[in-house]
């Protein structure tokens, strides 16, 4: 029978989704990745994580607990860095044991240590390490490993693509009929699985879809750009998070590419504390696009959340027609 | 230049001697306090970790007194404390101040320390390296001397015995060295105090409590933040062991130098078996120390967190595991601007009722198991 390697969808499942899961496939092992998140995760993930951890933190434990009875193996690792000189979060690196010692007769644990902040060297020892829980061949484990980073490559060359075109768009149609007429353009920005989970965000991307606007998130940004636009940030930056960002409000800010900017933050999380902060100062300070900082927490309504969403995008289309009474009557 | 920097407990008197020595004009911000907090929680982010509102409180309370150029360690952590700087210049220059920023990184290398040097050059304008070099050293070493005086308080304070003698000398004392200037003074004073604290009435014989203090550095040394624990339970005869000081925090970063010894490798052995591995902020610490507290026969621990540390949430996680494997009771406090003192110092009696019922019970069944 096939090895059951279980995947939580959860934090950085949403970023390497498709690396992870070829990879165990390639290697022969069946994966099984939880269910979306829903009530009975959320509330699991609750009652056995600490109080104080953030919710998506909470929400990861929850996503354990959904996998952890019918998997041979749970895929946890300690991701310290994914980038030279540049860390994640505490919690991640803390993750393993925030796990092991919260749940009560779990699986085996794949928990490798991930970490590049001083080089990618060993990238291939790293490999090998996850790798061998499933197989003893080095060759094999390299080559399941190309493989789903082939596929990998292609996922986010996909996810690029789809906006990619309609940079600067915007700028260059200046104030002219059509684009008064056209779809307004929001940029979601946030961790990718605040973004991404729409229970926890309370449906928030369909929201702003069924109001007739079209959904720009900093994965549609071709990273060699926001890693630029970082670098022209007055500060030391040495988290993926804030660089992504932060660059990605650089960004938005030079090609004015998008009509609005929503910053999807949770309550409790260390990072949104400073990065949300940075982001709105920059984006207030340095430009006049429309911007919207939503924190979710674990009473977040889904009332107040929607009505929110009108008002913003009521406002960005208000803001347009005033714009374009005022250049043609002036 | 007028130079200054955050509270941190008595970090103070170290970096006030550091400056002294370099003859560079300093401005102590005024002792942590309530429009300190106000200040600096009104002006930071607002989900920021206290440690990071109350250094935006000093710094603004500095300025009022004229300060122009501003200390601060940072570098890279996991954790947000490297963050700290940027936003505090933010911030500062957003309200209009005209401030110059100084951010020294740890020092785990000579290279580092070199760094560190070229700072002091750099604040004190001279190029006498021999003198920068002595500056630094004798703060250093006011650093070890003041966490052993204190540490020296904490044994005292329990077993006092006129009630309020160590509070009142050492309110003198922090007189005195507020007063005082430059290094020879500054260690003149130290000694005194430890003679005259040597001289007070104790009762060496009281049964003590014996509690360690774990967890974020920031919590557990500045009294302001955890209001006066150390203090308050020393006053309830508690003797307390500080498990983090800036003294053993140097010496970790300097141990790689021959002759300067620290605790890091029994902590990194205490924790191994439940985190091993350095996660950012104290939390590899909080884990190590517990164990050791719990293998020395200490009565009980408290864990100090501000709201939303990482660090420590994740060790959290692991403490309650700790509490019941090494059978050793665990109190955690969080701490933030809205922590109100009536619940806090409730739950530390709830505590220390547990811990002396506990002691009582385990007495007994010695005597029983002995007859
Ligand atoms: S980055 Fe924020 S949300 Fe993610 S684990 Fe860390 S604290 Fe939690
Ligand atoms: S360790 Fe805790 S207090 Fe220090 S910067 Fe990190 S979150 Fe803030």
């Amino acid at each position: 029978m096939d090895i059951k390697v279980g995947i939580p969808r959860a934090l950085l499942y949403y970023e390497y989704y498709p690396l992870w899961i070829s990879f165990f496939k390639e290697l022969g092992a069946e994966v099984i990745v939880s269910q979306k998140t829903n009530k009975e995760i959320l509330y699991n993930g609750i009652i056995n994580t600490v109080d104080e951890a953030c919710i998506p933190v909470k929400i990861f434990h929850g996503h354990v607990m959904d996998l952890k009875d019918r998997v041979d193996y749970l895929f946890i690792p300690r991701i310290k860095s994914v980038f030279m000189n540049e860390y994640i979060c505490p919690k991640f690196s803390g993750l393993p044991e925030m796990i092991k010692y919260s749940i009560k007769n779990l699986p085996r644990v794949i928990d490798t240590e991930i970490n590049f902040f001083e080089s990618k060297e060993h990238l291939n020892d790293t490999i090998y390490r996850i790798g061998k829980y499933i197989s003893n061949d080095y060759g094999f484990i390299m080559s399941a490993y190309d493989k789903a980073h082939l596929e990998y490559k292609l996922h986010r060359k996909n996810i690029e693509q789809e906006k990619a075109p309609f940079v600067n768009e915007i700028k260059i149609l200046g104030k002219t009929k059509a684009n008064i007429g056209r779809k307004r353009r929001i940029m979601v920005m946030g961790h990718s699985y605040n973004t991404y989970d729409s229970y926890l965000n309370i449906n928030l991307l369909d929201k702003i879809k069924s109001n007739k606007a079209e959904i720009l998130t900093p994965e549609m940004i071709e990273e060699r750009y926001t890693i630029d636009y970082a670098k022209k940030f007055d500060g030391d930056i040495y988290w993926t998070f804030a660089r992504k960002l932060i660059g990605t409000a650089l960004y938005l800010i030079d090609t004015r590419s998008v009509d609005g900017i929503i910053y999807i933050s949770t309550f409790g999380c260390g990072i949104d504390s400073v990065v949300g902060d940075l982001v709105e100062k920059l984006i207030r300070r340095n430009s006049s696009i429309p911007f919207s900082l939503i924190t979710l927490d674990e009473h977040s309504g889904e009332a107040g959340i929607n009505t929110r969403i009108e008002a913003f995008i009521d406002m960005i289309r208000w803001r347009d027609v005033l714009e374009d009474n005022i250049s043609a009557h002036g | 230049m007028k130079i200054t920097f955050p509270h941190m407990g008595n970090t103070y008197i170290a970096l006030k001697v550091v400056f002294e020595e370099l003859g560079v004009e300093v401005i102590v911000p005024p002792k942590c306090n309530k429009n300190t907090l106000e200040l600096g929680t009104l002006y930071s982010p607002e989900l920021m970790c206290i440690p990071f509102k109350i250094t935006v409180g000093n710094y603004l309370e500095s300025i009022k007194k004229g300060a122009d150029t501003m200390f601060m360690w940072g570098g890279r952590d996991v954790c947000r404390i490297g963050y700290y700087n940027t936003l505090q210049r933010d911030i500062l220059e957003n309200l209009g101040h005209d401030i110059k920023m100084l951010c020294v990184k740890p020092m785990k290398s000579i290279r580092e320390i070199e760094h560190f040097l070229e700072k002091l050059n750099f604040v004190s304008g001279t190029k006498n390296y021999l003198k920068i070099l002595k500056s630094f050293i004798q703060g250093l070493k006011t650093l070890c001397r003041i966490d052993e005086f204190d540490d020296l308080v904490i044994k005292i304070r329990a077993r006092e015995i006129n009630k309020g003698e160590v509070d009142r000398l050492y309110s003198n004392f922090k007189r005195d060295i507020n007063n005082g200037k430059g290094y020879r003074r500054t260690m003149e004073i130290i000694g005194q105090y430890k003679k005259k604290l040597l001289n007070l009435e104790i009762d060496n014989n009281k049964e003590v409590l014996r509690v360690g203090i774990v967890g974020e550095i920031y919590t557990v040394l500045e009294p302001f933040i955890n209001h006066y624990l150390i203090e308050r339970l020393g006053n309830m005869g508690v003797e307390v062991h500080r498990s983090v000081t800036s003294s053993e925090f140097i010496r970790e970063q300097l141990d790689f130098i021959p002759f300067i010894k620290s605790n890091k490798h029994d902590i990194h052995r205490a924790s191994e078996p439940y985190l091993d591995t350095e996660i950012g902020g104290h939390a590899r610490h909080t884990v190590g120390n517990t164990v050791i507290y719990s293998e020395k026969n200490f009565d009980g621990v408290i864990h100090l967190l501000p709201f939303t540390c990482m660090p420590e949430i994740v060790a959290q996680s692991i403490l309650t595991v700790i509490e019941k494997e090494k059978d050793i009771p665990i109190l955690k406090l969080v701490l933030d601007e809205m922590t109100g003192e009536t619940g806090y110092l409730t739950r530390i009696e709830a505590f220390l009722d547990l811990l002396i019922s506990r002691r009582e019970k385990k007495s007994y069944e010695k005597s029983i198991s002995w007859s």
